[in-house]
């Protein structure tokens, strides 16, 4: 079937529901370079701030298109990230920087696979597991650190992880386009990918059709906790300590930044290219709301309102 | 018939119970390698068991199966399908966020040289396939866009794209056009020809005679007949299917009807989708069934009425009065109330207890100024539960605990407590032992009696013809004719079990002339 050259940007207008993330990314961009120029928004630096602050969420949001995409739900990411710069820190003081990335690692495989166990074995809604999840992981992040913060005194750690920049560019920035892109072709398409949306789309045709449902809801939540321990690392490098609080309240974010990109909250559509960006969105109105002076309840208000908007018209009509 | 044809599928004495009930007694099955072979029987024959046995979702209790003279070792779909045995899901395999082309080869995807799913590759085969089927689907359209023709079509790509040497389909046709059904035959004695065997299920006898070579009929859980179609009409075909089964209904006396006035009266109401220009009048006092397979509007029609798809053409009469029924709320306002086809779903809160079931479409009436006056529910749920004598331990019990036949009971309860006039039950005894059935058609005609109307509709002819004062038989959303049931007995038949029997042949004749009709309509 030949069709005219224009056709996908054609296609892209007409879809306009699907892909209003970008239009809106662009629109907002925009409008914040116009009003806000005087108050340095378009300022290199300040655009930079904007992907360190949005990272750690961009991290997060990439697995959490598979949760959901896989009919699932993630809400002990920022917990979980919290008590991931704990364990990473008090491990580093005691055998350096490996030891320290190991650990990380296992607190989110630890994690991810109890979630995963719960859910698909003992049968636990994931909704509910990851929700006393989210208590637990977070109580044990006070209970190790006595609530105190635990510092990291390994500057090459915190180079990679999170505090490093190679010229102007934040080591973060790589960290998100890295993950970013292989969860893309991972998602679109590698078979793993396809059967998380498959899954998630319908799971009894799933089945029938020979997908072991219950393998990919496990594997969906480990690789969830997993990248909410990476960013825990990262919020470890960069703020050279780890806290409990780190991460706290971040799940909110992550699930937004998922369902701005595109990701349906009810499984069976998912996009990281969307997640990514609507991570981003996240994180320029956030900042554009502080340049505008705004105080922190109008930045609740405002940001709120702008979500609700972008996904109402993200939303096919009937 | 030249030299005898290879053996593609051997079954030998498959027996199968479930729960204490024997769906399969010592079945042989057998087809040849290059042979469509229809596979007939009613609801309940035992078809459906003996394709899941066949296809690995069923572990057999006895028997053997054999493909391309192999013994099939283990039981499981993934055995089946590596010993070259395809099947067409009615509906359930296919996943509505994914397109076209990616359910046909889901979890059997082309590779590019990094391991990666190559998608074009996926559409490429997809367009292939239906372009040797000859027909317009596109490869790219999400699967939940799709009609259910189309959705018909990719089950059956599906299907075809494993390259089976067994293909099954069940019931492929439902949601195909008159065209697609020509082109889809005209494949299949392609894929015959090339020696693929393929099991053809279907209640439509025009296409098994169209199609079929030779044909297996199952009743109650038996193997009755093998035989070229040849040797099969379609009145012996029917024959076999119904049988000399008693089904217990044939003690449920019809009593004699008065006929009051006319209650509720169509002309030429067209809905959404279906139905298309029904006309009739229903009386107060009588039961008429709707008849007619799965996709002939039955269950359409019924939701027109009580508003749940409002008509889009034609006039709908109460009691001489032309009314507009917009939604659910105006059918009840009218005293229609429907039972509905799920009853799972549809029907009942399965959690919930047997009395906040029963008073969920009346909490308005029993409640004062917004609160629920507990009193008047327990004395709707005990009337109903006794005016229906519901098995259940207490009315506080949860519906969930009930059996088939008393949850159905309850929902119909829930509706009486409307006080409807015109009651419409949709495939009220699916699912429910042969003990409640005759209690659930006992009481349609006690509600006849005491002066409603009903609508049944049901896909057991036993059932319409045990319950229904008169017949309307419906094809393609048309109303194609409407029987008096008296005129459906041979007056010289006095049995009463055979009488049913033989009335049963005659209607089952109608529904199929019914199709025939439509077949020539679009030629």
């Amino acid at each position: 079937m030949a069709k005219p050259a224009t056709a996908p940007v054609g296609a892209f207008f007409a879809n306009w529901r699907q892909n209003i993330i970008y239009i809106g990314f662009a629109v907002i961009f925009v409008v914040f370079a116009l009003t806000l120029n005087d108050k340095g928004f378009l300022n290199p630096n300040n655009l930079l701030n904007i992907v360190r602050q949005t990272a750690m969420i961009a991290v997060m949001a990439v697995a959490m298109t598979f949760v959901l995409s896989a009919g699932e739900i993630d809400l002990s990411v920022g917990a979980v990230a919290g008590l991931a710069t704990v364990t990473v820190a008090m491990a580093i003081s005691v055998a350096g920087p490996l030891g320290g990335i190991l650990a990380g690692l296992a607190t989110g495989l630890a994690v991810g696979m109890f979630n995963g166990w719960l859910t698909t074995k003992i049968g636990i809604p994931s909704f509910l597991t990851t929700l006393a999840m989210m208590g637990i992981a977070k109580g044990v992040a006070m209970w190790i650190s006595d609530t105190a913060a635990v510092p990291i005194l390994s500057p090459a750690y915190s180079w990679v992880f999170g505090g490093g920049s190679v010229g102007p560019i934040p080591v973060l920035l790589f960290w998100m386009a890295v993950l970013g892109g292989i969860g893309h072709v991972a998602l679109r398409r590698s078979g793993f990918g396809r059967r998380v949306l498959a899954t998630g789309g319908g799971e009894t045709a799933a089945r029938y059709s020979g997908i072991d449902t219950a393998a990919i809801k496990f594997r969906v939540l480990v690789l969830s906790s997993c990248a909410a321990s990476l960013a825990g690392m990262l919020y470890a490098g960069r703020l050279q300590s780890g806290r409990f609080q780190l991460g706290e309240g971040d799940e909110l974010s992550v699930i937004a930044a998922a369902v701005l990109g595109g990701t349906s909250l009810f499984g069976g559509k998912g996009t990281v290219i969307g997640t990514i960006v609507g991570a981003l969105m996240i994180g320029l109105i956030n900042n554009a709301l502080i340049l505008m002076g705004l105080e922190f309840s109008q930045q609740l208000i405002a940001r709120g309102g702008i979500i609700i908007l972008a996904v109402a018209l993200s939303q096919k009509k009937g | 018939m030249t030299a005898p044809a290879p053996v593609a599928v051997r079954m030998t004495g498959i027996s199968k119970s479930f729960g204490g009930i024997r769906a399969l007694d010592n079945v042989d099955f057998e087809v040849h390698a290059g042979e469509v072979h229809a596979l007939l029987g009613g609801n309940g024959a035992g078809k459906s068991t003996i394709l899941k046995v066949l296809n690995g979702v069923h572990v057999p209790d006895e028997g053997k199966i054999f493909v391309g003279g192999e013994p099939l070792a283990t039981h499981t779909p993934e055995a089946s399908r590596a010993a070259g045995i395809a099947m067409n899901f009615q509906e359930m395999s296919l996943i509505p966020t994914l397109t076209v082309a990616q359910n046909i080869f889901l979890t059997r995807e082309a590779r590019d040289a990094r391991g990666m799913i190559d998608d074009a590759d996926s559409i490429r085969r997809a367009q292939a396939l239906f372009d040797m089927l000859q027909v317009q689907v596109d490869p790219k359209a999400l699967v939940g866009d799709l009609g259910a023709g189309q959705k018909q079509l990719t089950e059956i790509a599906k299907a075809i794209s494993q390259k089976a040497r067994v293909l099954i389909l069940d019931e492929p046709s439902t949601a195909l056009s008159v065209s697609d059904v020509d082109r889809l035959f005209t494949f299949l004695r392609q894929l015959k020809s090339e020696g693929v065997a393929i099991i053809y299920v279907s209640h439509r006898m025009d296409e098994i005679a169209r199609i079929a070579d030779r044909a297996t009929i199952l009743r109650d859980g038996r193997h009755v007949i093998t035989a070229p179609l040849a040797d099969l009409p379609i009145d012996v075909m029917i024959e076999h299917i119904v049988g000399k089964r008693s089904k217990g209904l044939a003690d449920v006396a019809r009593g004699d009807v008065v006929r009051g006035e006319v209650l509720l009266e169509l002309s030429g109401v067209t809905g959404p989708h279906k139905p298309e220009n029904v006309s009739f009048a229903l009386h107060r006092g009588e039961v008429l069934g709707l008849a007619g397979l799965l996709g002939s509007g039955r269950s359409a029609l019924a939701r027109v009425i009580a508003g749940v798809e409002p008509a889009v053409a034609g006039d709908i009469r109460i009691k001489g009065q032309k009314v507009a029924i917009r939604r659910p709320a105006d059918a009840i306002a009218h005293h229609i109330a429907l039972v509905p086809e799920a009853r799972a779903t549809q029907g009942i809160i399965p959690a919930h207890s047997v009395a906040d079931n029963m008073v969920m479409s009346v909490i308005g009436r029993i409640s004062a100024r917004g609160i629920v006056d507990r009193a008047q529910v327990r004395a709707v749920a005990d009337a109903m539960i006794q005016r229906l004598s519901i098995k259940t331990a207490s009315r506080d019990h949860a519906v969930s605990t009930l059996s088939g036949g008393n949850q159905q009971k309850v929902v119909i309860g829930k509706w009486l407590a409307t006080e409807p006039e015109i009651l419409i039950l949709d495939e009220p005894t699916a699912g429910i032992d042969i003990g409640s059935k005759s209690e659930i058609i006992r009481l349609v005609r006690d509600l006849a009696q005491s002066g409603k109307a009903v609508i049944v509709i049901s896909s057991e002819l036993s059932e319409l013809l045990t319950a229904c004062d008169r017949i309307l038989v419906m094809a393609d959303g048309r109303a194609h004719q409407m029987l008096d049931r008296a005129d459906l007995d041979d007056p010289a038949n006095t049995d009463p079990e055979h009488a049913l029997q033989a009335a049963e042949r005659r209607l089952q004749i109608e529904i199929q002339n019914a199709l025939s009709i439509k077949e020539a309509n679009h030629g």
